[in-house]
C-alpha cells in the first residue's frame, strides 16, 4: 500500500491508512445569513496559500437569511477546478439539511458536525467527527450576539487539524480577509480557529484519508471572482459611462467597479470623476443611457442578467440598426426573476445572438476564466467602438460570483481603439461625410459625435429608415442596401473577435465544443475519457460569436462533435445549426446540463459515454 | 453706364449665422399641426439667441412630435429613439458630453403613457435638458387613440368619450421636484418663444408642456385640446419678457408689478402681473393654481415654477469639466502600477 494515487471511486472505507493528498472536496452546509462566508473563504485561501490548486463554489438560495446554503471547496493537485459531484469532506452546520447531506455522501467520506445533531447514528460507513460548537464558542467570544458568526471559525480550526492545513496560513488568510482596519475582528476569529484546532488535537482521532500537503502550484496567482475581473477589465478599458440596474448575479460587477473607480479614476488634481456611474430606474433606462452615451462618444457599459436582457431587447435592436456602441455584461443565470436567480446557467446564448426585432445579429464574447473576464472586457469595448454596435460579454453566475484561482492579469498592450470617428479637422479635409456609407468595404461607416464643431458634422440618428447619408427614406433599395451592409459588417467581425482555443488530439474521432465556464468540466472530462475509457477527444473552446473558420475546420476533422450547453434546449448547438451546412450539422451532438449547479466533468463524461456506447 | 448692384446684406445673428442655418428638413406632419408651430418657435429662439447649433443635441421618442426634430436645427445631431424612453437617451448623451445643450421633444403618449416612468426619473435626477411635451391628448401616428393626458369626457373623432381622468404633466413634474415647469399653447407665439428662451438659459431640467392641437384627429367640438377650445379656455398667469445676458435691457416695461428672475446664464425673465398675484418660485402655489384651473376647466399657461439653485445630475456626479467623451487614454486607463497594486491585494 504505497501508492497515493488512489482514485476516489476506487477507495474503500475498509482500507484505512491510504492517504489521499490534495485531491478532495470539502462541502460546508450552513444557513444563509449565518456569516459562514468568511470562514469558507479563509479555508479556501489557506489551501491556496499552501500552493494547492483550489476552487470555491457558493450554492446559495434566493433569500437574505434562513434558507440552506452550501459552499464547496475543491483541492486538486492536478489543477482541476470544476465542481466535483462527490463530496469527500462534509461540514454539517445546518440542522435542516444535515440528514440529507449525510445520506448523499459516498461511502468513506468524512463528516464534521455539531455534536447534538447525532449524525453518527445515520450511517456506519462514514468517518464522523462530532464537535461541541456551543461549548467551544462561549469562552472565545464573550459577546453573545457575535457567537453565531464566530462559531464558523471553529470549524475552520477543526478542519485545519483534520486535513493538516497549516495554522499560520489560516492566520494569514484571516488578516487578508479582514484587512488592517478590522484587526480586532481578525483577532476574535483567530481565537475561535485556534480553539477549534486545539480542541480537535486533544479530542479527535483522525480516521479518514484526506490530507493537505504544501505544493508550489499557486505562486504568483490571485484569487478573484469573474465579476470583479470584468470590473477591472472595464476600468482598464477606459470605461467612462456605466449605467445599471441591480440584478443577481450581476450586481457585484458594478458594485466592485464603483470601489475601484473611486480609488483610481478621480483626477488627482481636481478630485473630479473621470467617469459616471448611474443606477437607473430599470434595465430599459440603463441600456438607453449606455447606448446614447456610446452615441455621444463615451465608452459605455451596462451589466445585467437574462431577465434584464429581455427588458433591454427593444433598445438593443435599435442599437444594432442605429449602430451604437455599448458593452453589455450578461451574467447568465437560470430563468425568470422567480426562477432560480441564484443558480447558474448559460441560458441567453441564442436569445442574445438574435435579440430584438427584425434581422439582428449581435457579437458575443465568452470568457472562461477571470483572466479572460479581464482581457475580453477590454476587447469588448474596442470591438463595440470599432464596429459601432452593442457587444455582449457572456459570463455566468458560476464564473461571475465564485472565487477562482487565476493568473495575474496582463496590462493591456494595445491602446484604446475608438473606431471610425471623424473630427472637425477630418471634416475640413473631407468636406463632408455619409454616415452609413461603406467607404472601406468592411461594412463600417464613419461617424461624428454630437458637439463636433463643424457645419457638416451633424446627422440624424434613427432606426433602419435611412439612406447612406442618414436621410429619411422608406425606399426598398435603400433598405436592402443598408441591411446588406449591416450583414457585411457582421462578417467583418469574424476577423476581429478572439480566436477559439483548439486542442486537436491525434486520431481523435470525437471532439468537444464549449463556451465559458463549461471549460473546466470539459477539460477534466477529456482526461476522464482518456484514462477511464481509452478514448481521445479533441476540444475547441469558442471565445466569440460570430464563429470563426477554426470552428468549421474542427467539425470537419471529427466524426462527431459534442456541443456542451448549460441549458435545456442546446442553445449553442442551435446557433451553430443556423450557420452550417447540413453535412456539418449532421456531425453535431449535444451534451446538456441544466440543473442550476456549476457543470461537473462526470456529467459530461457519462453523457458522452452513453451516446458513444463506450 | 454701369450700375453696381449691392446685394442686400444677409441678416445674421450674433455668431454670424442666418436663420436658414437653424432650419431642418421639410416637415412631413399635417398642415396646421401645432407641432410645426413649435418647430418654428425653436428655430426662431435658437437663431435669435445665437446658440451654436453644433453644441445642441436633439432627442425624441416615438410619435408625431418625436419626428419633428428632423424639421429644425439641421446642423445639430439628433436622435429619434424608442417610444417613451427618450429621457434615458438624453441622460446618457449628456453624461458623455456635458457641454451639449440637450433639447428633447416628446408627445403626451410618449411622456405620459408609455414613458411616464422615465419622465419621472429624469425629473428626479434633474437632467440638464429642455423637455418639450407636444401635448395633443391623442396618438396621431396610430390614427387617433387617446393618450393619458386626454381630459375626462373629451371625445374621439368617432364620438367615443374618454372615461379616465388625465395626468397633468406639469403638476406631476412639480411634485417630483422639477426645477422649471411651464405650460404654453402652440398658438401663443410670444409666450412660447419667451418660455423657450428662458428654458435655454435654465440650469437643469426645463419641462414645457405645450398644448399643440392635432388637426387631423383631435380638433373637433368634443375635444378639449382643439384650437378653439384652448383659445377659449387659455388663462395666462402673467406676461413674460426675456432679456438675454449679453444685451442691455431694451424691453419697455409697462406699468405694473414686475418680478425679475435671474436665470443661470445671467439672462433675466421679467414677469408682469396680470389678474392675479403669482409667485413662480413657490411650488405649493403652483400646484394650487393648477388644481384650481382644472376645476374651472381652464388651460393655465405661463411659467408655473422655477428654481435656479438645485444641483443637476452632472454636478451630483462630480464629473470632470472636460466632457467624458473627450478624455484621453491617460485619463481613463490607469497605469500599470495600479494593476500591479490590485493584483498584489488579490494574491
Amino acid at each position: 500500500m504505497s501508492t497515493l494515487e488512489v482514485s476516489p471511486l476506487e477507495r474503500s472505507f475498509d482500507q484505512p491508512g491510504e492517504s489521499v493528498v490534495n485531491d478532495f472536496s470539502i462541502q460546508v452546509a450552513t444557513v444563509n445569513g449565518s456569516g459562514s462566508q468568511t470562514a469558507n473563504n479563509v479555508l479556501l485561501r489557506s489551501l491556496f496559500q499552501m500552493g494547492i490548486p483550489v476552487s470555491g463554489k457558493n450554492m446559495f438560495p434566493s433569500n437574505i437569511a434562513g434558507l440552506p446554503t452550501w459552499f464547496t471547496i475543491r483541492a486538486s493537485k492536478h489543477g482541476y477546478i470544476a465542481r466535483r459531484k462527490e463530496i469527500d469532506f462534509l461540514v454539517a452546520m445546518n440542522p435542516e439539511t444535515a440528514r440529507e447531506d449525510v445520506m448523499k455522501l459516498e461511502r468513506g467520506a468524512a463528516v464534521v458536525y455539531d455534536e447534538p445533531l447525532k449524525l453518527n447514528l445515520l450511517r456506519s460507513d462514514l468517518h464522523f467527527y462530532p464537535v461541541p460548537f456551543d461549548k467551544l464558542v462561549a469562552p472565545v467570544c464573550p459577546e453573545a450576539k457575535l457567537r453565531k458568526l464566530v462559531r464558523n471559525m471553529i470549524y475552520d480550526g477543526v478542519v485545519a487539524w483534520l486535513l493538516s492545513i497549516e495554522m499560520p496560513e489560516i492566520r494569514k488568510a484571516l488578516v487578508k480577509q479582514f484587512g488592517k482596519r478590522k484587526a480586532k475582528a481578525a483577532d476574535l476569529n483567530w481565537g475561535a480557529a485556534q480553539a477549534g484546532y486545539d480542541w480537535a488535537g486533544q479530542n479527535l482521532t483522525k480516521t479518514d484519508p484526506y490530507r493537505a500537503e504544501r505544493m508550489n502550484e499557486t505562486a504568483g496567482k490571485i484569487i478573484i471572482d469573474g465579476n470583479s475581473a470584468c470590473a477591472l477589465g472595464a476600468m482598464f478599458a477606459g470605461v467612462t459611462v456605466v449605467t445599471w440596474y441591480p440584478i443577481t448575479p450581476s450586481s457585484s460587477l458594478v458594485e466592485t467597479l464603483m470601489g475601484y473607480m473611486k480609488r483610481f479614476r478621480h483626477d488627482p488634481e481636481t478630485g473630479k470623476a473621470t467617469y459616471a456611474i448611474v443606477q437607473a430606474e430599470d434595465e430599459l433606462a440603463s441600456i438607453g443611457m449606455a447606448l446614447s452615451a456610446g452615441w455621444a462618444g463615451a465608452r459605455s457599459m451596462t451589466s445585467t442578467a437574462g431577465p434584464g436582457i429581455s427588458l433591454m431587447s427593444e433598445f438593443i435592436g435599435l442599437g444594432y440598426y442605429a449602430e451604437l456602441p455599448a458593452v453589455i455584461f450578461d451574467i447568465e443565470r437560470v430563468g425568470p426573476s422567480t426562477g432560480l436567480p441564484t443558480r447558474t446557467a448559460q441560458g441567453d446564448i441564442l436569445k442574445n445572438a438574435i435579440l430584438s426585432h427584425g434581422d439582428t445579429r449581435h457579437p458575443m464574447l465568452f470568457p472562461a476564466s477571470p483572466e479572460e473576464c479581464f482581457t475580453m472586457s477590454i476587447d469588448a469595448f474596442d470591438l463595440a467602438e470599432q464596429f459601432q454596435t452593442p457587444v455582449f460579454v457572456m459570463s455566468d453566475l458560476d464564473l461571475g460570483m465564485n472565487n477562482w484561482m487565476a493568473d495575474a492579469f496582463p496590462y493591456p498592450e494595445k491602446s484604446i481603439q475608438r473606431g471610425k470617428v471623424l473630427s472637425a479637422e477630418d471634416l475640413n479635409k473631407l468636406g463632408g461625410f455619409a454616415r452609413y456609407k461603406d467607404v472601406d468595404g468592411d461594412g463600417v461607416g464613419y461617424r461624428t459625435l454630437p458637439g463636433t464643431n463643424h457645419a457638416a458634422a451633424a446627422y440624424f440618428t434613427r432606426g433602419s429608415g435611412h439612406n447612406e447619408k442618414a436621410q429619411y427614406t422608406e425606399r426598398e433599395d435603400d433598405y436592402i442596401n443598408n441591411m446588406d451592409r449591416l450583414a457585411r459588417k457582421f462578417e467583418s467581425m469574424r476577423g476581429y473577435v478572439p480566436s477559439p482555443v483548439v486542442e486537436n488530439r491525434d486520431h481523435a474521432k470525437i471532439g468537444f465544443v464549449a463556451v465559458g465556464s463549461s471549460d473546466y468540466a470539459v477539460r477534466e472530462s477529456c482526461d476522464q475519457l482518456r484514462s477511464e475509457y481509452k478514448t481521445e477527444a479533441s476540444y475547441l473552446r469558442l471565445k466569440a460569436y460570430p464563429f470563426t473558420a477554426e470552428l468549421t475546420d474542427f467539425i470537419r476533422r471529427h466524426e462527431r462533435v459534442y456541443v456542451v450547453d448549460q441549458n435545456r434546449d442546446a442553445q449553442l448547438l442551435g446557433l451553430m445549426r443556423l450557420e452550417f451546412e447540413p453535412d456539418l450539422i449532421a456531425r453535431l451532438r449535444s451534451v446538456r446540463y441544466y440543473g442550476g449547479l456549476p457543470l461537473d466533468a462526470r456529467t459530461v463524461t457519462d453523457e458522452v459515454v452513453r451516446q458513444e456506447g463506450l | 453706364m454701369s450700375t453696381t448692384v449691392t446685394p442686400s446684406p444677409k441678416k445674421v445673428n450674433r455668431i454670424g449665422l442666418e436663420v436658414v442655418n437653424y432650419k431642418g428638413s421639410k416637415t412631413t406632419l399635417c398642415a396646421g399641426c401645432g407641432h410645426n408651430s413649435i418647430s418654428e418657435r425653436i428655430v426662431e429662439c435658437f437663431y435669435e439667441l445665437g446658440v451654436d447649433p453644433w453644441r445642441v443635441a436633439k432627442f425624441s421618442g416615438i410619435g408625431c412630435s418625436s419626428k419633428s426634430p428632423a424639421y429644425f436645427l439641421g446642423l445639430s445631431h439628433g436622435f429619434n429613439s424608442v417610444h417613451g424612453r427618450m429621457p434615458s437617451v438624453a441622460t446618457g448623451a449628456l453624461l458623455a458630453n456635458r457641454n451639449l445643450l440637450g433639447l428633447g421633444v416628446t408627445g403626451d403618449g410618449d411622456t405620459a403613457s408609455i414613458g411616464i416612468g422615465q419622465f419621472m426619473h429624469m425629473v428626479r435626477r434633474n437632467v440638464p435638458l429642455i423637455y418639450i411635451i407636444e401635448d395633443n391628448g391623442v396618438y396621431g401616428l396610430t390614427k387617433g387613440q387617446f393618450s393619458a393626458t386626454a381630459d375626462i369626457g373629451s371625445t374621439l373623432k368617432t364620438g367615443a368619450p374618454n372615461e379616465l381622468p388625465p395626468f397633468d404633466c406639469c403638476a406631476l413634474a412639480l411634485k417630483w421636484g422639477a426645477t422649471f415647469v411651464a405650460r404654453s399653447f402652440s398658438g401663443d407665439k410670444k409666450q412660447l418663444q419667451t418660455l423657450l428662451k428662458a428654458a435655454i438659459s435654465h440650469k437643469g431640467l426645463a419641462v414645457i408642456d405645450v398644448v399643440s392641437p392635432c388637426v387631423t384627429f383631435n380638433d373637433h367640438d368634443g375635444s378639449t385640446k382643439s384650437y378653439s377650445y384652448v383659445t377659449d379656455h387659455e388663462e395666462a398667469l402673467h406676461e413674460l419678457d426675456y432679456v438675454p445676458y449679453y444685451s442691455e435691457i431694451t424691453v419697455e416695461i409697462p406699468d405694473g408689478a414686475v418680478r425679475d428672475v435671474e436665470l443661470h446664464d445671467g439672462s433675466r425673465l421679467k414677469i408682469r402681473k396680470l389678474d392675479r398675484e403669482y409667485d413662480p418660485t413657490n411650488k405649493l402655489s403652483a400646484l394650487a393654481a393648477l388644481e384650481e384651473a382644472e376645476a374651472k376647466h381652464e388651460v393655465l399657461t405661463g411659467l408655473l415654477y422655477v428654481n435656479t439653485g438645485k444641483q443637476t445630475l452632472l454636478e451630483v456626479l462630480n464629473l470632470t469639466d472636460e466632457p467624458l467623451c473627450n478624455l484621453p487614454e491617460n485619463k481613463v486607463r490607469p497605469l500599470p502600477e495600479v494593476l500591479e497594486q490590485v493584483m498584489e491585494e488579490l494574491r
